[in-house]
Formats: structure tokens, C-alpha cells, sequence
């Protein structure tokens, strides 16, 4: 017959006595599905690390996918459905436009700062800040080009403004459109890890988008050398950071089709920026400064008229 | 105990009534006479009375404006008049730039309309969709009524722009409208953010600041031709 005292739970001293020493091992702790493992952080990605990162992610994603179900569960014609969108407070917001100008390797954009809470919110001011960045930019730098010409009358170019809405939204909204459904019809047939949803991708491209706003301001100035250098600086930065997004998404599948992707997005980045240059910025080289103004060639005429 | 209570409450059961006794009276209501006299004195009033009223109610909004205190009065009797004053005037003031020409002029009256109201609907949407507890109607208005300051400024700088061109001049209409719009953010500010949850106040905010800014904008930029 056992006794009470038999029952009772033996103590077996400090858990961390039993243990063997840890040395080199790695210790995953699995606490807060939002804090990486010591021993990942820093380091550059290997691939067994990576792989406790993406289970990581992926404990995450479950869980996600449960928070979203009980999150979202108004229905798409209520008010409260998009409020949904637009749950961010500032410091978040300010926080995921930090994440998206800092690329820093084995950072998950999506997973360290949306984190299953995708807003609305950053994805259109952006878009709408950057907007009349570039017109007012552009005009202004126009403006300053043409400062000394006599023939130059300055317009304000409002036309020029709904240009830049309709191809910055259509880039922010119809390109996350199409690697969206690029990524459910891969991942139908390749079993990824990691998927994002429609409107993840639309928070990583809009907030990626926040580095051209400073870089329209900087055009202004009149220097080719300096506004290719400005658009390489904030292709580097952005790009990067869609590149480490989506890479551990398109990584399992065929060599080539990732590498595709990939270079699409880049590719599609770069145009964007390029164009807006090009389209709204006027090329500074050409020398516009009152020396060339219609005197010398008058001048020119009337010898020739005395030579005669 | 239970015994003197039984007693204390013995004669109150008197004072029920049988069930087959109707229960039956008059009931007046003491104001309704007098709001029948209300409906009766609106409808009969002269026109003039109707619209000096409506008149005095977008004057009063105009003068808070001005001088932006933290009053109700603006917020709880909305109307969309004053706005709309304000906007067609702001429209109208902006045309006869660089129409007849044959590059991109200002914006054309249409542009100017959809900016200022399509502009505040997002942004009052955007307060809703952040937590608000301001209502849609009242956002608009306090939106559309802070334009008067930029309004006045735009009626500055198409009296300077009457004087010659020149930097001096340039240097004067930027003065005015970087002060109108600054009065402008501020005055809207102090009535539409204290109904925003307190840790996203800035995200309520900016935009208000980016629609005044593209404003002055357009203010700014204004060429006679």
C-alpha cells in the first residue's frame, strides 16, 4: 500500500543541472512566436538556422491563421471588417516603415513586423504622400532648371498629378495582385512553407515604397550623377528588402522559376523608379542658363548682313 | 419578525386594483402645443428670416474658424453650406491661370471640386476606420470650414498677383499661404483630434496636413497668364 509520502513528487534540483552543457549546441526556445533564437540573431543565414526560423515562421503562421479566422470574422459588407484593416498605432506604423528602409540579412519583414496584422493604412498614405512627392518635386525641379530662360513659362502641370496616382496605385495594388496569384498557383504545386496572404504583400510593397519619398525630394536636385546615385541607394534598400521577403517563399520551388521571380520583382521595382525620373523630372544637362539666350546669334546675322 | 412585517405592508394590498376595474385617463404633454406653434412659425416666416438664420448659423462657423477655441458649436449643428461656399469660391479663384495654353495649366474647376471633397471624404474615412468617434457629417464640415483660411489667402495672392511679378512678390504670396495653411492645419487639428483614440492621433492627422498642403499647393502655384 503506498503511502503519502511515497506519492509525493520527488525534487529533483535545478532542471538546468541536468541538462548537458550547452557548448555549441543550438537552444530554440519556443516562447513568443515573435522572438528569433539567440543564437540565429546576427549570424548570416545558414541553412540549418534558416530552417528553425521558417518552423518558427510557421508555428507562427498556424497560430496566425487562427487569429486572423477569429480577427476577421465580420462580414465584408460591415464597417467593422475594414476596421480590422486600420488596427496600427503609431509607433507600429513608424516601426514598419523603419523595418522597410533597413534591410538587414535573415529578417523577415512580414514576419517581424506585420505579423499576421496587415494595416491599410500605411500601404495607401504612402502611396498617396509619394504621389505629390513626385509632382510637386518635379514641378519645383523643372522650375529651378528653367530659372534663367526667357522662353520657359511656368505651368504647374496638374495634369501631371493624376499620372503619377494612376501609375504608382497601379503598381502598389495590381503587381502584389499578380505575385499573389503567381504564388498560390506555385504553391499549389510545390509545398512551401511560407505563404503570404493578398494583403501581406500588399503592406510589403507599399511600405517599401517609402524610400522614394525622400528620393523624390532629393531630385530636385539639378545633377545627374547625384539623382542616379539617389535611385541606386533606394533601389538597394528596397529591393533588398523584397528580395529577403519573398525569397524563403519562392526558394523550394524550380531553380529557374525562382530565380525568374525574383528578378521580376526587381525588375519591376527598378522601372517604376526609372520611369518616375524620367517622366516627371526634366533631364538637368541640358544648359538652359541665360548665356544661350537669342542675342549671340542675332549678333552672328547682323556681321553677316554687313559682310554682305 | 416576519409578523411585523406582514403588518407593516397589511395595507397595502387595499390599494390594488380588481382586475375587471379599466385603468383609463388623459395624459397631456405639457410642450406639445408649443412645438405644433414652432412648425406652424417656420413654414409661414418670411424667406428673408429663412436664410439671414441659415446666413448667421455659416457666419458663426466662419468666426470659429478664425479664432479656434475648443467650442462644440462647429461639431454639433453641421451643414455643408459653408464648405461649399468656400470650395466654388476656391475654384473659382483658381481658374484664369494658364487656361488658353497649350501645356499643362492649374487644375481645372472640376479638379479643384473633386480634390477638396473627395480629399476630406477619404480623410474622414480614414479617422473612422482608425477608431474615430467623430460622425461623418461633422467631419466633413469641420474639414470643409477650415478651407476658409486658405481661401482668404488665395484671395491675398490674387491681389498681389495684380501688382508686377517678381521675387519680392513671390517671396510675399509664400509668406501668406504658408500662414494660412498653417492656421488652417491647426484650426482643424484642435477640432477633429480629440475625438481620435489617443495613441494614433498622428495617423489622424497627417492627412489632414497632406490635404492642406496640397492646397497651398495649388494656391501657391497659381500663374496668371
Amino acid at each position: 500500500m503506498a503511502t503519502v509520502d511515497d506519492l509525493k513528487f520527488a525534487e529533483f534540483g535545478d532542471s538546468a543541472n541536468l541538462l548537458p552543457v550547452p557548448g555549441d549546441d543550438t537552444t530554440v526556445t519556443i516562447e513568443d512566436p515573435g522572438q528569433k533564437p539567440p543564437a540565429s540573431r546576427g549570424l548570416p543565414r545558414g541553412a540549418g538556422r534558416e530552417e528553425d526560423e521558417e518552423l518558427l515562421g510557421n508555428s507562427d503562421s498556424d497560430k496566425t491563421e487562427l487569429l486572423a479566422g477569429q480577427k476577421k470574422s465580420s462580414p465584408f459588407w460591415t464597417f467593422e471588417y475594414y476596421q480590422t484593416f486600420f488596427d496600427v498605432d503609431t509607433y507600429q506604423v513608424f516601426d514598419r516603415i523603419k523595418g522597410s528602409m533597413l534591410p538587414i540579412p535573415g529578417r523577415n519583414f512580414v514576419r517581424l513586423y506585420i505579423r499576421s496584422n496587415p494595416d491599410l493604412y500605411g500601404p495607401f498614405w504612402i502611396c498617396a504622400t509619394l504621389v505629390f512627392a513626385i509632382a510637386i518635386s518635379g514641378n519645383f525641379s523643372n522650375f529651378l532648371i528653367h530659372l534663367g530662360d526667357k522662353t520657359f513659362h511656368y505651368v504647374p502641370e496638374f495634369r501631371k498629378v493624376s499620372i503619377a496616382a494612376t501609375a504608382i496605385y497601379a503598381y502598389a495594388w495590381l503587381v502584389p495582385l499578380g505575385l499573389w496569384g503567381f504564388l498560390l498557383w506555385r504553391n499549389s504545386k510545390v509545398m512551401s512553407i511560407v505563404s503570404y496572404s493578398f494583403l501581406e504583400i500588399v503592406c510589403v510593397y507599399g511600405y517599401s515604397l517609402f524610400v522614394y519619398i525622400p528620393t523624390a525630394i532629393l531630385w530636385i536636385i539639378p545633377q545627374k550623377a547625384v539623382r542616379w546615385v539617389l535611385v541606386m541607394v533606394a533601389l538597394g534598400l528596397s529591393g533588398s528588402v523584397l528580395v529577403m521577403t519573398f525569397w524563403p517563399a519562392v526558394r523550394d520551388d524550380n531553380r529557374r522559376v525562382a530565380v525568374a521571380t525574383i528578378v521580376t520583382i526587381v525588375l519591376l521595382h527598378t522601372l517604376l523608379s526609372v520611369g518616375c525620373l524620367a517622366y516627371f523630372f526634366d533631364a538637368p544637362e541640358l544648359d538652359y542658363a541665360p548665356t544661350l539666350s537669342p542675342a549671340p546669334p542675332l549678333k552672328q546675322a547682323t556681321t553677316m548682313v554687313k559682310a554682305i | 419578525m416576519a409578523e411585523a412585517d406582514e403588518r407593516t405592508f397589511l395595507g397595502l394590498s387595499d390599494v390594488s386594483i380588481s382586475e375587471d376595474i379599466p385603468v383609463e385617463g388623459e395624459i397631456t404633454v405639457p410642450m406639445s402645443s408649443h412645438s405644433q406653434d414652432d412648425d406652424y412659425s417656420t413654414l409661414d416666416e418670411p424667406v428673408k428670416e429663412t436664410i439671414i438664420r441659415d446666413l448667421k448659423a455659416v457666419g458663426k462657423k466662419f468666426v470659429h474658424v478664425m479664432y479656434p477655441k475648443k467650442s462644440n458649436a462647429l461639431l454639433r449643428d453641421w451643414d455643408l453650406w459653408g464648405p461649399l461656399v468656400l470650395c466654388v469660391s476656391l475654384a473659382l479663384m483658381l481658374q484664369g491661370g494658364s487656361v488658353d495654353s497649350k501645356e499643362d495649366g492649374g487644375p481645372q474647376f472640376a479638379e479643384v471640386f473633386v480634390i477638396v471633397w473627395f480629399g476630406a471624404v477619404v480623410i474622414t474615412l480614414n479617422s473612422k476606420l482608425l477608431g474615430g468617434t467623430i460622425s461623418f457629417f461633422q467631419s466633413l464640415c469641420v474639414l470643409g470650414y477650415c478651407v476658409l483660411p486658405l481661401t482668404v489667402g488665395m484671395l491675398v495672392c490674387r491681389l498681389v498677383l495684380l501688382a508686377s511679378m517678381g521675387p519680392i512678390n513671390f517671396l510675399i504670396r509664400f509668406i501668406v499661404v504658408i500662414a494660412m495653411f498653417a492656421w488652417s492645419t491647426l484650426a482643424s487639428t484642435a477640432f477633429l483630434a480629440d475625438s481620435q483614440p489617443p495613441n494614433r492621433k498622428a495617423l489622424a492627422v497627417y492627412p489632414i496636413f497632406l490635404f492642406y498642403f496640397v492646397i497651398s499647393w495649388m494656391i501657391l502655384t497659381f500663374t496668371p497668364h
